[in-house]
């Protein structure tokens, strides 16, 4: 090599390792305060008289139908189209959809909103990724316009990242990142009744990090002792050295926030790294046999997930047999959400008429906001109310491998 | 210090280092001949372990005929990626090989995911070796690490005696050390350049076997993070040295372990690349590598 390509080379060198530091040493970022209990919601305030005289409320979808996670946004469409069509179908109030595809992007989200407030709609539902939907709910905080997500787990969905303030206006139907981890230490210490847990998580990825710090901070409060914190990188395939440093503390549990890809990675190293012991999930760990020849590894593992198909229950039953007549194939995880979501929206325009307010009166999106800030339903994916953050409060659906097959264990 | 827990880890590292020097192998025998980072070779593992499944699980061939059909079709694979990609550029700058041979990875890496998706497709590893374990007292150790680790061996002493003992292996170091000189001493230099690609690739093909093995899923994106790690293996020890990049595998290896071990896993890439950083300030040519003279 000549000098010259020397210092070059080794400049290349430095500043990929200088990146890879910094990466790994990545900013865990702080989250806000785990979810607690929502102070008795102010009662909201009626237009006096009885109930107003509406027909039609317009209500906008807004999700990606093509583009790369366009499957998150059909899947979340039909969910929504479903509720929306069972509801018109018992006659009086009528609900009409407007929809638009922002096909995952940004830009296309914020030019969609302005687009559904032109053609009239009275609140959203969307948008389906949170970097969509924290694009867009600036502007529909500065509209005060109800809307609510199915899908978008980031924090900051509901909570403006620089100034901390909650945008009242946005709601969501699913779990955010956080509380998943609260719940599986809960879970190891109720259920399985550890006394001893290890974690093994990516430290690279923010929904690994959100879930592996609620675990922790909820496993100290709980007296857990933690005899293992061993990390892992994107792109990694090798984890039989933290696998086995972990073996060697012999933990009762051992939590994994991960996605499959990983797990399908993880599983048949810990046996080769000698682990025995419970492995805990959260909903990263969804589809996961589908990526294993040799399910063995995980069996007996315990994940955490929004939906299970599998719940004997009859309200999830005729949801996914009503779900299946409409579009031909099974409800996931995100239609469920979606169902749900348009629920809860519903209900809140529906008890604001209720109070007096028609969608064009002044006070009507105040009312809805109101409304839905007091949910307290039942829907397929389990009972929800409202932290005062706007996240929801609702029971986690857990699913065990049990003879390398995936069964609903119950609600938690 | 807990022993048993030391000598597990050392297990750990012999047999993710088997794989890395298997990989960085290739590495070194075609930089050594035409002096080209050949980046496209990690990917080689990730067909290889398509090969592998299809072989394997699809048309469900006998476990000894899936092995030599993925070491074919990987040495197949390169001497075609050779003739319609490197050959044309043989009198170009290095700098257009080399960009060249970043294409071809992404290429790669891009039609495995056209063809069989981003999501991990499992590799049934039970079909090519037995999936238990032999333990002594307190250690266990799964006939999958003894394999790796006799396959491997096995194939670092065939690949010494083919270059040292036989008229090929003479005429790919002669090439190396002059290929005008060479071809005026009678020694078909295109030839000899195709079978050194097909050899790095066929050493890629067994190492596909068992990292699928291994770990049994096979992503598009594997052949990334892997061929990464087998360069700063072959650096280290030297590209171009043969028993070097052997070294460097293992030592790269023992590092990432040693890392982890005593609780630093959140600095593993971070550790590999400095090894590069501090290599390249230090000597350059790695630990056994010739101090070479630039004919520039």
């Amino acid at each position: 090599m000549t000098k010259k390509y020397r210092v070059l080379a080794l400049l290349v060198a430095v500043l990929l390792v200088v990146g890879l530091v910094a990466a790994c040493a990545g900013p865990a970022q702080p989250q806000p305060p785990a979810a607690t209990p929502t102070p008795a919601a102010p009662q909201p305030p009626t237009n006096g008289g009885g109930p107003a005289e509406v027909t039609e409320v317009v209500i906008g979808s807004l999700g990606p139908l093509t583009g790369p996670v366009a499957q998150f946004g059909t899947a979340n469409l039909a969910g929504i189209q479903l509720y929306v069509d069972q509801f018109n179908a018992r006659g009086g109030l009528q609900i009409r959809l407007e929809i638009f595809d922002e096909e995952g992007q940004a830009t296309l989200g914020v030019a969609g909103y302005f687009d559904l407030v032109d053609r009239g709609v009275h609140a959203i539902i969307g948008a389906v990724t949170s970097g969509v939907t924290m694009a867009v709910v600036p502007l529909a905080y500065e509209d005060n316009m109800p809307m609510i997500t199915a899908t978008s787990t980031h924090a900051n969905v509901t909570v403006d990242a620089n100034t901390g303030r909650v945008f009242t206006n946005m709601f969501r139907s699913c779990f955010i990142d956080p509380f998943q981890g609260q719940k599986m230490a809960d879970f190891a210490y109720e259920i399985v009744g550890a006394e001893t847990v290890a974690i093994l998580f990516n430290n690279e990825v923010d929904y690994s990090i959100g879930l592996m710090q609620a675990f922790e901070a909820r496993a100290n409060e709980l007296g857990l002792e933690i005899v293992a914190i061993e990390t892992f990188q994107v792109g990694v395939v090798d984890f039989r050295s933290q696998l086995t440093n972990i073996a060697r503390q012999n933990p009762d549990v051992l939590f994994i926030p991960a996605y499959y890809q990983d797990i399908a990675l993880i599983g048949p190293q810990s046996v080769a790294a000698g682990l025995d012991t419970v492995l805990l999930g959260a909903d990263g760990w969804a589809t996961i046999l589908d990526f294993m020849t040799d399910p063995s590894s995980i069996e007996g593992s315990f994940f955490l997930t929004g939906f299970s198909p599998d719940v004997d229950d009859p309200l999830v039953q005729n949801f996914i047999a009503d779900f299946e007549a409409a579009n031909g194939f099974a409800p996931n995880m995100f239609a469920a959400q979606a169902y749900d979501a348009a629920m809860i929206l519903i209900a809140a325009i529906e008890a604001a008429i209720a109070d007096g307010f028609a969608p064009d009166d002044a006070g009507f999106s105040d009312s809805v906001i109101a409304h839905m800030a007091a949910t307290d339903l039942v829907g397929v994916t389990g009972h929800i109310t409202f932290d005062h953050l706007n996240n929801p409060i609702k029971t986690a659906v857990i699913l065990t491998i049990e003879n390398g097959q995936e069964r609903f264990w119950g609600y938690f | 210090m807990d022993i048993t827990l030391l000598i597990l880890q050392l297990m750990n590292a012999l047999e993710l280092g088997s794989i890395y020097a298997l990989v960085a192998l290739g590495y070194t025998m075609v930089y050594g001949i035409v002096k080209l980072l050949n980046f496209a070779h990690g990917d080689l593992i990730m067909v290889g372990g398509y090969i592998g499944i299809f072989a394997l699980a699809a048309v469900w061939m006998p476990p000894v005929l899936a092995a030599v059909v993925t070491i074919a079709g990987c040495a197949l694979l390169a001497v075609v990626i050779e003739k319609l990609a490197y050959t044309p550029l043989r009198t170009a700058p290095r700098l257009s090989l080399l960009i060249t041979a970043i294409g071809i990875s992404i290429l790669l890496q891009n039609l495995a995911q056209y063809w069989f998706g981003a999501d991990p497709m499992p590799f049934p590893a039970y079909r090519l070796f037995p999936l238990g374990a032999v333990y002594l007292g307190d250690l266990r150790i799964s006939y999958i690490s003894i394999m790796t680790l006799v396959i491997t061996v096995i194939s670092m002493v065939t690949l010494t005696l083919l270059v040292q003992r036989t008229r090929l292996g003479k005429a790919m170091r002669a090439v190396s050390e002059d290929a005008g000189a060479a071809q005026l001493m009678g020694i078909n230099v295109n030839h000899i350049i195709s079978f050194t690609f097909a050899v790095g690739a066929a050493l890629a093909g067994v190492g596909a076997l068992l990292y699928s093995a291994q770990f049994q899923i096979i992503m598009p994106t594997i052949g990334l993070m892997l061929g990464m790690r087998a360069f700063v293996a072959a650096v280290l020890g030297g590209i171009g040295s043969i028993p070097g990049t052997m070294l460097g595998g293992y030592l790269i290896a023992l590092l990432e372990v040693a890392v982890i071990t005593v609780g630093f896993g959140h600095l593993r890439d971070g550790a590999v690349f400095l090894i590069l950083i501090i290599v390249l300030m230090v000597k350059p040519t790695g630990i056994m590598g010739r101090p070479m003279m630039e004919k520039v």
